[in-house]
């Protein structure tokens, strides 16, 4: 076991160092936006005066450098700054050690927790079905089951987002009024209804993840097949379902992990569209409303934690895989 | 009484390049109760695709044209897949040629053990799992209490193979399929693997099908021989009148293979330079010692053949002398000149005297590429030869190899046989135009009529080119036939070292002769004699009394 801890720690001491990496780009990459939130926020007539004076205060006027290590020395403290949007801009003259506003944390928390309820919902939705689907398929390969699955899932992963949750509500909610259409909820919802309201944008990101894991499935255990050790199976006289549930799938497991990993970082970074059309309170509007406003303290702690759920979700499939290894496992 | 297992005239063809090709044509055989029947004949014969028939199991792409196949009365051939995994597993068994791969890594060896015999309700998984412990125990596998709690890579080759036999056994079958079960296997272990399964099956009065490219190997283990050319049967026998006097020009080939031997030459001229001298090699791969101290010398024109079990660091001397893993001490001379280890700060002139043959044609050879171009680039890289001088000197090396220019220059390698493959290796290496080649098992991949042929080639090019071989082997019988002295090594030592008729006579040191009396020999008592010998009685007497 002592071989598997040394790997766990190394990927987590890597994983570290590429959070601090991304952290440089994306300070870099959000300081290079043209524009900037005191040009925003005060239009076209403002005075250079008063850009200058904003800039001040918020600390923009300084180098790039030292912006960069204030803005991390906080971020490590758990300080993820204070929204300039949220700031209030009149209270304050000459002093800019408290802006009085909301912090970027406040903003970003329940926004945040949002996200991973439908990506916790949705996850539960598909990745079972993804499984059981491509485990199916696997079976009956080349059969007009497994057709049909690969065309519906592959047409369901094809089709704009958007389409498919117009579709979804149109069906759900309008012609058979099951769902609401709305997905306005707040904090203090009881549960269920949270759950009610969140099925339809879950459904729709269901119909977008599947398709990957499933084929994934599929693929990996037809890769298999081949083995000897399968046709020993096969030869012992087991059911064709228990030949590939007991003794292809613990096989294909690795890059199974691998493709569920990446399904699920994306339902926690990119669901941006789907939370539109649902009017989902998650973070991906918070994070598109930010850019537009150039709220910077915003933009870079909704990019840091789009990369650390990215970089965690990585690790811990790594980490899956090699647990599921039984050569690392099990040393000589 | 009828037969247990009755095929007659059966048909099968397998199905490549968009057409069906026949693998087996009308073969028919009968089994009786507790009856070994060995199959025998070359890669390609069909032998597997038969085994696996009488099973009722065809691989994927395989399919049974004509014909009948019967277990105890059940058509076999026309039975519904849910009959034919009632049958499978509980009555008819299977072990797999390389156990490594035909146990799944993913669970423990008795948990893949109990899983036929729970599965088939034959018994209870508790049950099964400490019958499992027993067959162990009977098989003589070290722990028995304990190595079936083991995954597979936590297991040596042969106790996995021990182990595959044991779980072969574990629904008490009618029929269990050997389909080369020794084959992957060093002499030594093979041995007490032989020993092992022609007891189990004598205990359990169970019959077999012994499948197997090996005579010497069929004869410990059947009662019967049948030999399979191409899919056509060419004669039935019983194993001591098969032996004795086999009827068939083919079957008469097969048991001459042995007989090439050529003259051992004289041993060089003490003094003289050996074209490789290696001195006190010490290797490690990272911090892994492989190599101790190992020094031999290969002089010109001798073939010196290098042998020992998987492990014993005949490869990795190879390695050291190549360049290709830098020893840690020691040197390695060329003519008297010392090389530099590593092979990157060896002159072109260096790298050119030493070349390889590879063990593995088919991954050795560019799939890519056509054979003319195989051969024509050390031929441009080494000897500066472009155009038509190059076209000229390719095809005089295939001359040279005995494959016909016209036909072959424009070939890719998927399109020749094993052994024509190994022949492009050959002549890749010539291209160079070498003072020493190693060899390094470039028979063990091929077929017995078809190994003697390289044997006998890379001897008429030793005679005309005055090449130095190092020759990589665990095969004593290739030995025999080529070597002019042997270094045997095991575990990284040289432990003897000498001409080789001092080699085949006693004295021995105790490894050589462990090594040599492990090589099954065509009489069909020798496993017997042997284990007599070496004290060890049946083993299932033994364990018979202990339960």
């Amino acid at each position: 076991m002592g071989g598997v801890l040394r790997i766990i720690l190394q990927r987590l001491f890597l994983g570290l160092l590429t959070l601090l990496v991304v952290s440089v780009v994306i300070f870099v990459a959000v300081n290079l936006l043209p524009g900037d939130f005191a040009e925003a926020i005060l239009g076209q007539g403002a005075t250079p005066e008063a850009v200058a004076s904003i800039r001040a205060d918020l600390g923009l006027d300084q180098g790039m450098v030292v912006r960069y290590f204030s803005w991390l020395s906080d971020a490590l403290r758990g300080d993820l700054g204070t929204s300039f949007a949220q700031a209030n801009f009149a209270s304050f003259v000459g002093s800019s050690a408290n802006l009085g506003g909301v912090t970027v944390a406040d903003q970003i928390a329940p926004r945040f927790a949002n996200t991973m309820f439908l990506a916790g919902v949705t996850a539960a939705i598909a990745v079972p079905i993804a499984l059981t689907l491509g485990i199916l398929a696997a079976l009956f390969r080349n059969s007009i089951f497994d057709r049909a699955t690969n065309i519906l899932t592959l047409s369901s992963i094809s089709s704009p987002e958007f389409f498919l949750a117009y579709i979804l509500i149109l069906l759900l909610a309008v012609v058979n009024p099951i769902l609401p259409s709305l997905s306005n909820i707040y904090d203090g919802m009881a549960f269920g209804e949270r759950l009610q309201k969140t099925l339809l944008p879950a459904l729709t990101l269901t119909l977008v993840v599947t398709a990957h894991m499933m084929r994934m499935t599929r693929a990996a255990i037809i890769n298999l097949l081949a083995s000897p050790y399968i046709e020993m199976a096969r030869l012992k006289g087991l059911s064709p379902l228990r030949v590939i549930v007991v003794h292809a799938l613990p096989n294909a497991l690795a890059p199974i992990i691998n493709v569920i990993a990446l399904n699920l970082a994306y339902l926690i970074t990119g669901v941006v569209v789907v939370e539109v059309v649902f009017v989902y309170p998650g973070i991906g509007q918070l994070f598109v409303d930010s850019v537009k406003i150039r709220d910077i303290p915003v933009v870079q702690a909704s990019c840091l934690i789009f990369a650390a759920a990215y970089i965690l979700l990585n690790l811990l499939a790594d980490i899956l895989s090699i647990l599921s290894n039984p050569r690392l496992r099990h040393p000589k | 009484m009828s037969a247990l297992v009755e095929i007659n005239d059966l048909w099968i063809e397998g199905r490549s390049d968009e057409q069906w090709n026949p693998i087996i044509n009308g073969a028919s055989l009968s089994l009786n109760k507790g009856e070994v029947l060995g199959l025998i004949g070359e890669s390609g014969a069909g032998k597997s695709t038969l085994g696996l028939a009488a099973m009722g199991f065809t691989r994927d792409g395989v399919r049974i044209s004509g014909g009948s196949v019967r277990f105890d009365g059940i058509d076999l051939v026309n039975a519904s897949a849910a009959v034919k995994r009632e049958l499978l597993g509980k009555r008819i068994a299977y072990v797999a040629q390389s156990a490594a791969a035909s146990f799944n890594p993913a669970h423990r060896l008795i948990d893949q053990h109990t899983e036929a015999p729970v599965q088939h309700g034959v018994q209870s998984k508790a049950e099964s799992q400490a019958d499992g412990i027993e067959l162990y125990r009977r098989l003589r596998l070290p722990n028995p209490d304990e190595i079936g709690f083991r995954y597979p890579h936590q297991v040596s080759g042969g106790q996995l193979q021990r182990a595959m036999t044991a779980m072969a056994m574990s629904c008490r079958p009618d029929l269990i399929i050997f389909d080369e079960p020794t084959t992957a296997l060093d002499v030594t272990t093979q041995i007490e693997v032989l020993a092992s399964i022609r007891d189990i099956v004598e205990q359990f009065d169970t019959a077999a099908i012994y499948i197997t490219h090996d005579l010497a190997v069929v004869a410990q283990m059947a009662d019967r021989i049948k030999v399979l050319l191409k899919g056509d049967e060419v004669e039935e026998a019983e194993t001591r009148e098969m032996l004795s006097s086999p009827k068939e020009d083919y079957t008469k080939s097969l048991w001459a293979v042995r007989s090439f031997q050529r003259k051992q030459k004289a041993p060089a001229i003490a003094g003289a330079t050996p074209v490789i001298r290696v001195k006190n090699v010490n290797a490690s791969y990272g911090k892994v010692p492989v190599l101790h101290d190992v020094s031999f010398d290969i002089h010109e024109g001798r073939t010196v053949a290098v042998v020992g079990e998987s492990g014993s660091g005949k490869s990795t001397a190879a390695r050291c002398i190549t360049g290709l893993l830098p020893p840690r001490s020691g040197h390695i001379e060329f003519d008297g000149e010392v090389l530099p280890l590593d092979y990157r700060k060896r002159s072109k002139m260096q790298l050119r005297q030493a070349q390889m043959i590879y063990q593995m044609a088919d991954t050795a050879l560019n799939p890519r590429k056509t054979i003319g171009e195989l051969i024509g680039r050390p031929v441009e890289f080494y000897m500066g030869l472009k155009g038509a001088e190059k076209r000229k000197r390719v095809e005089h090396l295939l001359e040279e190899i005995e494959l016909e220019p016209s036909q072959y220059f424009h070939r890719l390698p998927s399109e020749l046989s094993g052994g024509q493959k190994q022949r492009i290796g050959i002549a890749r290496a010539l291209a160079a135009e070498p003072k020493f080649i190693i060899c390094d098992e470039v028979t063990s991949a091929l077929d017995q009529l078809v190994a003697e042929g390289i044997l006998k080639l890379l001897a008429k090019l030793q005679d005309s080119l005055g090449l130095s071989y190092m020759f990589i082997t665990h095969d004593l019988a290739t030995v025999k036939s080529i070597a002019d002295e042997v270094v045997v090594m095991k575990d990284g030592r040289v432990v003897e070292h000498g001409p080789k008729d001092e080699m085949f006579r006693p004295p021995h040191h105790p490894y050589t002769d462990l090594l040599l009396s492990s090589v099954p020999e065509m009489d069909p008592d020798w496993l017997t004699n042997l284990l007599a010998e070496r004290g060890i009685d049946n083993i299932g007497d033994a364990a018979v009394d202990k339960m």
